[in-house]
């Protein structure tokens, strides 16, 4: 059982959590992932480590409510337990003195790109950072982002705070007026493609970390596979991280649609259970 | 005593209707009841030079807990067989009796081997009824060993070193204790509840086990032995997932047989909505294999509700490593076997969903290595198969991890840990290894077998003598 040491809401829908897990926290690197399943019926699900204390002992993971088990997690409070928290899992980020390096978060994907921007920025890159997000109210961590960025630019695509329009404006810009030498973008499958067509006629080294969808997180059950360039890879055990340039975007958008059926009959359940007052907590503690 | 009258063939196993379990996954066959396993025991002619138990991996001492039975001293024969076999109620269910003990059974020449799996069984089960569990270990010998994965091989590693008086503490990546009895037998075979009383008597022993604990990332196996264990048994199994690499592989809807049997056992997908964790099988599935994983992946799909359920085979039904008793259960409950055929493609509609598989005929050649007979490819043979779900279970390697965390641990071309048959003992001081991460994947007994054995190296090591 691991205790959840605080929580926060950092935007619409995202949640925060700090979970005591000394061990984990103890090993943890940026760029790796934790499973978390919540109780003894939940999905295994993986969250990357947004950031960890090793002297408090504690991992930091930050998710958005998009279906079941994140809507679920998203009910519990400060003091509650989490069942099973596994990690930590995948490779951590490749870090290195590259010069000039893009950091791109979109939505949620600017809390696992965190701690890469950081270990970056202390490693003495110079980093510009750009962070997007739907709306001004869906956007998160912009001080820490500023903290470890040596130039810090935000979108939204409703235009509400920061520059109307997408990262990927932003980046054209960059491109046509500065040397670059690495991108690091996390975020939605295709915010990550975008990114890797517009670089890759300029050869820029771009990395992005892939979120499909994962069992055991160990390598042991391949639904995590990705095709990457000729080979098929298990992005649990081979990743998350990969070269943007040589990610199979098709298969990778196909695959995460796997289990939109099933997705929404597990939404429905939650609707029903609570419609009906059921065993089942739903009030939106936001 | 009068002369015994031979009884040629087996007492049946009680086993449910097939047409009415494929609804749901209770446990296919039933067991024995007290008078048909008196009545089985009673085809035992007691040898003087039982050749059964040569047959059995660990000697087990067959003829002996046979007589206990018909003495109806069922706590005797359930010691008597514990004295080799750490968990008989998953071996009577589980091992490959036909290839084992009952292989060499002299009533096997003329008549049926005597059914000594299914006495096995009985007995352990009414061990679990009636009897009480009584942990006998000895004094701790102030000695600390890890073991590194629970399944058939880490648990009997434990619960042997713990009665020697060994502190044990046992690290699995998963969150339940098992390893393939959990994830990947499925319940209508290997009901849950007994293993899971298998565990809790290992616990019992004093045994500790630590879920959530991947060995390689958590801790390395170096840092296990300078936070104080005296040595480590490397028990991980063979977890990796073959995939035949052909074109159509990552659609959705192909599955490796791991992650088809894991979300149903151990995730429970067969209960979702309650349990969350999902499956989607469509209306036909076919399974690529022909060992006991590929008839438990086809055997789940049909209680998951498919309408057609294939088993696609590149050699004959001879050639099948499965159980026989589980290709009939399959057979039974309508399964059909595609045989002397092998996917050459998947194919999938626009979404990206598996539409059909493309299969080569092959015709049997010459024996092999193995011994038998080599599949041949035919030309021009390919055909489709119209189906929604497609299921790689054509083998497993084994699971990288530690040997990549663990420099000085050498492994032979396949990835498997290099440790001696006897001892256990690797190319590494301190570090033993077994199960099927040293054999690639085997079976529970060997399994077992392999852990007894590591017991004893282990001991000799940090002792110098047997005990
Ligand atoms: C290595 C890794 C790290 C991750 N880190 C984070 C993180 O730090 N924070 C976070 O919020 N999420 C993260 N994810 C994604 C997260 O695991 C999924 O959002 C979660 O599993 C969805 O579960 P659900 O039951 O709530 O939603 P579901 O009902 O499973 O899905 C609801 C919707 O979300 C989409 N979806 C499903 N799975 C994913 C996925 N893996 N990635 C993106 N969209 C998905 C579906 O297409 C669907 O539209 C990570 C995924 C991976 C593989
Ligand atoms: C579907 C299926 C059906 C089968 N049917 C039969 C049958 O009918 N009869 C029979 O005799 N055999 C059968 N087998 C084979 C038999 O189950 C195996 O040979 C046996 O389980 C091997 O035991 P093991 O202890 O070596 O490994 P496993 O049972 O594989 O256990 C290894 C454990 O180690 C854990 N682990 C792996 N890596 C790490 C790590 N880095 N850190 C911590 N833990 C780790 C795994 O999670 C797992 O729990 C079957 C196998 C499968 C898959
Ligand atoms: S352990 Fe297996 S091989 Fe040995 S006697 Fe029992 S069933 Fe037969
Ligand atoms: S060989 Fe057969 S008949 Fe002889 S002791 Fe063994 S089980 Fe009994
Ligand atoms: S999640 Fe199972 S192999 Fe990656």
């Amino acid at each position: 059982m691991y205790e959840i040491k605080r929580k926060a809401l950092l935007a619409n829908n995202i949640k925060l959590f700090e979970i005591f897990a000394p061990e984990i926290a103890r090993k943890a690197q940026a760029g790796q992932f934790v499973i978390v399943r919540q109780h003894e019926k939940a999905e295994r699900i993986p969250l990357t480590i947004a950031d960890f204390d090793r002297n408090q002992g504690t991992i930091t993971i930050i998710f958005q409510e998009v279906g079941r088990s994140t809507i679920d997690l998203g009910q519990l409070k400060k003091g509650d337990y989490i069942l099973d928290f596994v990690g930590p899992l995948g490779k951590e980020s490749e870090i290195s003195k590259y010069g000039r390096v893009v950091c791109i978060g979109g939505g949620v994907g600017v809390a696992p790109l965190y701690p890469i921007a950081k270990r970056l920025h202390g490693e003495g890159n110079y980093i510009v950072s750009v962070i997007g997000a739907r709306s001004r109210g869906d956007l998160i961590w912009e001080e820490k982002m500023r903290a470890v960025s040596d130039a810090l630019y935000i979108t939204t695509d409703d235009g509400s705070y920061g520059e109307k329009g997408f990262v990927t404006d932003i980046l054209k810009r960059i491109i046509g007026s500065e040397e670059i030498d690495a991108v690091i973008a996390i975020g939605p499958l295709v915010m990550m493609e975008a990114v890797s067509e517009i670089t890759r006629p300029h050869g820029i080294k771009t990395v992005v970390s892939l979120n499909p969808i994962m069992l055991d997180g160990t390598g042991m059950c391949g639904a995590c596979r990705v095709q990457i360039g000729q080979e098929t890879k298990f992005a649990c055990v081979d990743g998350p991280e990969f070269d943007g340039h040589l990610v199979d975007w098709d298969n990778a958008k196909r695959r995460a649609k796997m289990f939109l059926q099933e997705e929404k009959i597990a939404l429905e359940v939650l609707r029903y259970n609570c419609s009906e007052g059921g065993a089942h907590a739903c009030q939106k503690n936001k | 005593m009068s002369k015994k009258q031979v009884v040629g063939k087996k007492y049946a196993m009680p086993v449910l209707d097939p047409h009415e379990r494929i609804k749901y996954f209770r446990e296919v066959a039933t067991g024995y009841t007290e008078e048909l396993a008196l009545l089985e025991a009673a085809r035992c002619l007691q040898c003087k030079k039982p050749l059964c138990v040569e047959g059995c991996p660990v000697g087990v001492d067959i003829p002996a807990f046979i007589k206990l039975i018909l003495a109806r001293d069922y706590q005797g024969a359930a010691n008597k067989i514990k004295e080799k076999n750490s968990l008989p109620a998953v071996c009577g269910r589980v091992c490959p009796q036909e290839n084992q003990c009952e292989k060499f059974c002299v009533m096997g020449k003329k008549n049926e081997p005597v059914a000594i799996g299914r006495l096995e069984r009985f007995v352990a089960d009414w061990e679990f009824e009636h009897g009480e569990f009584k942990p006998e270990a000895k004094a701790p010998n102030g000695k600390k060993v890890a073991i590194v994965g629970s399944g058939p091989s880490g648990l009997t590693c434990a619960a042997e070193l713990a009665r020697m008086g060994y502190r044990v503490k046992i690290f699995e990546a998963l969150h339940m204790a098992g390893g393939v009895l959990v994830y990947g037998i499925p319940e209508f075979r290997l009901p849950k509840a007994v293993v899971a009383r298998e565990i809790e008597n290992i616990k019992k022993l004093g045994v500790e086990i630590e879920v959530n604990s991947v060995i390689g990332k958590l801790y390395t196996i170096d840092e296990l032995i300078s936070d104080g264990f005296d040595a480590v048994y490397v028990a991980t199994g063979a977890g990796l997932p073959y995939f035949m690499n052909i074109p159509g592989e990552n659609l959705n809807g192909v599955y490796s047989a791991n992650e088809f049997l894991t979300r149903v056992n151990l995730m429970k997908a067969y209960k979702f909505p309650e349990y969350i964790t999902p499956i989607h099988t469509g209306r036909r599935i076919a399974v690529i294999g022909g060992g006991n994983v590929a008839m438990d992946a086809a055997r789940t799909a049909l209680r998951l509700g498919v309408e057609k359920s294939y088993i696609i085979y590149r050699r004959s039904e001879k050639e099948m490593p499965a159980r026989a008793e589980e290709i009939e259960h399959a057979r039974e409950e309508g399964v059909e076997f595609v045989l002397l055929s092998s996917p050459v493609e998947i194919k999938g509609d626009e979404d990206g969903r598996v539409k059909a598989i493309v299969c080569q005929k092959y015709e049997l050649g010459e024996p092999d290595s193995s011994g038998r007979r080599r599949p041949v490819p035919l030309e021009n043979s390919e055909y489709e198969i119209p189906v929604d779900t497609v299921v790689m279970a054509i083998g497993q390697g084994p699971n990288p991890l530690i040997p990549a965390t663990t420099p000085e641990l050498k492994t032979n071309k396949n990835g498997n840990i290099i440790a001696d048959a006897n001892t256990g003992k690797t190319s590494k001081p301190q570090i033993f290894a077994g199960g099927d991460v040293v054999s690639g994947a085997a079976t529970v007994i060997l399994a077992m077998g392999a852990g007894k054995k590591a017991a004893q190296g282990i001991n000799q090591y940090l002792f110098g003598g047997t005990e």
